[in-house]
């Protein structure tokens, strides 16, 4: 992939780098996507509960992503350095939600032990 | 701002060593940092990435207040289930309105695809049809919120648990409806110009007086295809959590 974006040759206009895909790549991430929703979808239908559940939904979230993101938003044939611009920010969200899970198990604590029960 | 000439010298793609090294080059070069790619799909690229810290804020703030509250969660499962056929299927609904989102990222891909084939008819086409699935999915939104408003469920509260539901399923799904409800405007408006033929004759446009080019079709493919993201996203965290 990354081979693939540095050593493009060089384009006259900008407009005219855009790599041209058969439809049939278009089609069968369109038919990946349906399989991967479906899958997530059973594993509500079937009541799975757990570490499972979670792995799972993870799972098929990213993969779902990765799809979109890099064929049908065409990332995969971008440059490097805008794969990076664009794709690295997004990891800082990631810190955010370790120091939220903090802060809300702290909230949860302060909670049972000073008001009982309730909302 | 960057005109077609410009962008033909300073933009090329020249050869550059691979990963970090090249990324630093590109960089370090002096002149624009994103070779090959214009700037208008520079601008919606970052656009999505600010977009995606507000959906991103949303969705942390939607778990903060999930793990931090002592009310039971109310089930999705169960409260998103529909009759039908008298026995109750869970998440039916919003099983569907994924699977219309999905469809429509997939013709606004072999939008994007046909136009740049510069085959006009066929483009505005699958534009159109990307803008029907999006206004259905706008439509089944609205059947949603109806179902659960007339149930009680309201940003303050609802019959099931802890109150933080509403408020997060209101601001998330609420954020997310009025993403869609841009899109189909933003694709109808650019379905039209391409169905004129503004981007074969290269047609100023009416606000920014520019040339027109097919590339509007992928950066309006690109924000549409990001609707579709956050959805993957709300879907696995707001629904099936």
């Amino acid at each position: 992939m990354n081979q693939a974006t540095v050593h493009a040759p060089a384009h006259a206009a900008a407009h005219a780098t855009v790599p041209q895909h058969s439809i049939k790549l278009y089609l069968m991430v369109w038919g990946w996507l349906f399989v991967l929703s479906t899958c997530s979808y059973l594993v509500d239908y079937f009541g799975l509960q757990g570490t499972l559940r979670w792995s799972l939904i993870l799972l098929f979230m990213i993969v779902k992503a990765g799809l979109i993101v890099g064929v049908f938003m065409h990332m995969a044939w971008e440059r490097l350095a805008l794969i990076y611009a664009i794709l690295v920010p997004p990891v800082a969200v990631l810190v955010f939600v370790g120091i939220m899970i903090f802060e809300s198990d702290y909230t949860f604590f302060t909670r049972v032990q000073f008001f009982g029960a309730g909302s | 701002m960057m005109d077609r000439a410009a962008s033909s010298t300073l933009g090329d793609a020249r050869a550059r060593p691979p990963g970090w090294r090249g990324v630093a080059d590109d960089w370090s070069s002096d002149q624009r940092a994103f070779k090959n790619v214009s700037w208008g799909k520079v601008m919606m690229w970052i656009f999505l990435l600010s977009d995606t810290f507000i959906f991103s804020c949303f969705l942390l703030s939607y778990m903060t207040v999930r793990m931090s509250t002592t009310a039971p969660w109310p089930n999705p499962s169960e409260v998103f289930a529909l009759e039908i056929g008298g026995k109750p299927i869970p998440l039916i609904l919003i099983a569907i309105m994924t699977f219309i989102l999905i469809s429509s990222s997939g013709t606004m891909a072999m939008a994007v695809n046909f136009g740049y084939r510069r085959e006009r008819r066929t483009t505005a086409l699958l534009m159109l049809a990307t803008a029907a699935f999006g206004a259905s999915f706008v439509g089944m939104q609205a059947f949603e919120w109806t179902k659960l408003i007339g149930e009680g469920v309201r940003p303050w509260g609802n019959p099931w648990g802890a109150y933080q539901f509403g408020s997060s399923f209101f601001m998330i799904t609420g954020f997310h409806g009025t993403h869609v409800t841009i899109g189909v405007i933003f694709l109808l408006i650019m379905a039209h110009k391409v169905w004129r033929g503004d981007f074969d004759r290269e047609r100023r446009g009416f606000f920014t007086s520019r040339k027109g080019h097919y590339e509007i079709v992928e950066i309006t493919g690109l924000y549409w295809h990001f609707v579709d993201l956050v959805w993957v996203f709300i879907f696995a965290f707001f629904y099936l959590w």
